[in-house]
């Protein structure tokens, strides 16, 4: 009966096509490209060099953009989800910034501010380290995109860890960092996880900053836009086939370890995710 | 011990302050308040866990205002228990042992006593996640006591439980405060549960101090309105008053003994009011005249609303008493209050 009435609802009819729709609009290009190609240009494509070098420095690079941002970003997340101080909501929209910037500009920025016309692009120079045409300059930017989307996911973590388990852990006798690496960390290590996930997979994908900072040495995004621009759909489609590929079977990977079920209560299943 | 010195805690929205309160040695205390009166605010500053504005905090003589919560030597047990999910049984309770003193530190003999006690000996191994109510709260108080801490906070330990379980834990607490000698100071909002376990209470209101004192005292003799009523005194009113007789607005009654020259209200126990379809006419009594205007079944017991022509009045009758006056649906009642059992502040 409860099953007949539910079909008679309209909003139950309007969920299944919204559902069909945007299930279609996701897939149906994506299924497009991956039918294209056939299997020899597959084959071609990963045999070729120059793919399988973009594709491993765009996972090299999303790698430690990713791992930077663990470093940086786990205290600085920790922070936003525990204390409330003035100016929180400044600092936490500062932090969505590069989400919002079209990525061009992000790329002119860190130009400008690493350039040898600024003060701090000279000291960096004079410390070594170079960022136009560079990996360190492509760190430097896939790190700048992808952070957002770790600590946001790492902030919603910490924050559905009670803060009652640290209080507790605290007047057993356990210091504010024994209290970290004993409760907050276990509860919120899924969280970090898919923190990374979603950071190394925003930088895999970041096209227009990298364009800007470093078209040498070739990322896979840049390497389609190339094929494409120099040969055409035909050629660009099999790296950019490849380059699915392999993120997905690393991603999803990632996420059977992220959802894995662990200890009792670990993890966090409840984690909204923001980003 | 523990001693709280003008403390005062300003947050957005609130403040607490200043308190002065002593729980002795050994003590059973309980803060006692409605929501949002400041009770856990107390609790957590004691702590550590709240930043103080102003004060000072001392357990057993050290002043601990400054130290982190972990040096305080304190235990604290939530209502919701807040066991750490991705540990066992025997892991929660043991969290707390590393970081002992090696002449503080509880053998494991001692650890497994308390379990037998508390009944919880046979789930060692369980997930935490996978116990009911009270048994959460029975590891909750041994993991707190575990570290043999000098004061146990307890933060309306029975509230998330139901009637039955609530009981047992409210035994087990008083045979585990008698036990382990352990400072117990509770925050509750139940008075009942205060009656049953505490000895001194203080009454917390809009994060000021009302009254301080033996339960029993705070029962009787309540020092202001808002503590009356929080009490379960209904019948509060003002008054003026006469050698021994008080004077409200329409009616007047007569005192055991002559108030106290500050006093400004009389209060009585609902159940010191007596109802009878008939006056006794007894001389030493005060009796006023009223109607029944509402009865509510409570089930062991009843309550009575008698409207007077000057005030409303409230009675608890065992109820048999009141089921009786129900059936016998009488036009008048007469309200027999003794003397004694007028209270004046």
């Amino acid at each position: 009966m409860r099953r007949i009435r539910q079909y008679r609802d309209p909003l139950f009819w309007i969920s299944l096509f919204s559902c069909a729709a945007v299930s279609a609009f996701i897939l149906l290009p994506l299924l497009q490209m991956l039918c294209e190609p056939t299997w020899q240009g597959l084959c071609e494509a990963m045999a070729d060099k120059t793919v399988r070098r973009a594709i491993g420095l765009s996972l090299y690079s999303a790698g430690w953009a990713a791992l930077i941002s663990f470093v940086i970003g786990t205290p600085f997340a920790y922070l936003l989800a525990r204390k409330s101080f003035s100016g929180k909501r400044i600092i936490e929209g500062i932090v969505d910034l590069p989400i919002m910037i079209p990525h061009p500009i992000i790329g002119i920025a860190i130009l400008g501010l690493t350039g040898s016309e600024h003060w701090i692009g000279r000291l960096i120079q004079e410390a070594g380290i170079r960022i136009m045409g560079t990996v360190t300059g492509i760190i430097v930017v896939l790190t700048f995109v992808g952070l957002p989307f770790y600590i946001n996911t790492v902030k919603n973590g910490f924050e559905a860890v009670p803060v009652r388990l640290e209080n507790v852990s605290r007047s057993m006798g356990a210091s504010f960092t024994g209290t970290f690496f004993r409760i907050t960390f276990p509860l919120a290590w899924r969280s970090m996880l898919v923190g990374l996930i979603l950071c190394a997979a925003r930088a895999i994908s970041e096209f227009g900053a990298v364009i800007i900072v470093a078209y040498h040495p070739m990322v896979a995004p840049v390497l389609i836009y190339e094929r494409f621009t120099a040969y055409g759909l035909e050629y660009s489609q099999p790296v950019a086939v490849v380059l699915i590929l392999v993120c997905l079977v690393l991603f999803v990977a990632l996420r059977i370890v992220s959802t894995a079920k662990g200890p009792a209560g670990a993890g966090m299943s409840k984690t909204k995710f923001s980003a | 011990m523990v001693k709280l010195e003008q403390l005062a805690i300003e947050l957005p929205g609130f403040s607490l302050g200043r308190i002065d309160l002593t729980v002795k040695p050994g003590e059973c205390f309980v803060l006692l308040g409605p929501t949002g009166s400041g009770k856990t605010l107390t609790l957590e500053a004691i702590a550590g866990i709240l930043p103080i504005s102003q004060g000072r905090i001392r357990i057993n003589g050290i002043d601990v205002t400054r130290l982190p919560p972990e040096k305080r030597g304190i235990g604290i047990v939530y209502q919701d228990f807040a066991l750490f999910p991705h540990l066992s049984v025997i892991d929660n309770i043991n969290y707390g042992l590393r970081y002992c003193k090696k002449t503080n530190r509880p053998s494991g003999k001692r650890i497994a006593e308390l379990m037998a006690h508390t009944g919880i000996d046979h789930l060692a191994r369980r997930d935490v996640n996978t116990l009911s109510g009270g048994e959460k709260q029975r590891v909750a108080l041994v993991r707190a006591l575990s570290v043999n801490p000098s004061v146990l906070l307890l933060d309306e330990p029975l509230s998330a439980l139901d009637r039955g379980i609530r009981y047992e834990i409210q035994k087990l607490l008083k045979s585990l405060h008698q036990e382990t000698g352990t400072t117990f100071l509770m925050v509750t909002h139940d008075f009942t549960e205060a009656i049953f376990l505490g000895q001194r209470a203080a009454i917390l209101n809009n994060g000021r101090i009302e009254q301080t004192g033996p339960l029993i005292d705070i029962l009787r003799h309540p020092k202001s309105p808002f503590v009356a009523k929080f009490v379960g005194i209904p019948n509060v009113f003002p008054a003026r008053f006469k050698n021994n007789r008080a004077e409200m607005d329409g009616f007047a009654l007569k005192l055991e003994q002559k108030p106290a020259d500050a006093s400004t209200h009389i209060a009585i126990r609902p159940e010191d009011i007596c109802l009878h379809p008939s006056s006794t006419l007894d001389a030493d009594t005060n009796v006023l005249i009223g109607k029944i205007s509402d009865m509510a079944d409570y089930g062991p017991y009843g309550e009575v609303t008698v409207q007077t022509p000057a005030a409303t009045f409230k009675a608890t009758l065992p109820r048999r008493e009141m089921l009786a006056l129900y059936h016998s649906q009488p036009g008048e009642v007469f309200l027999q209050i003794p003397p004694d059992g007028v209270h004046t502040f």
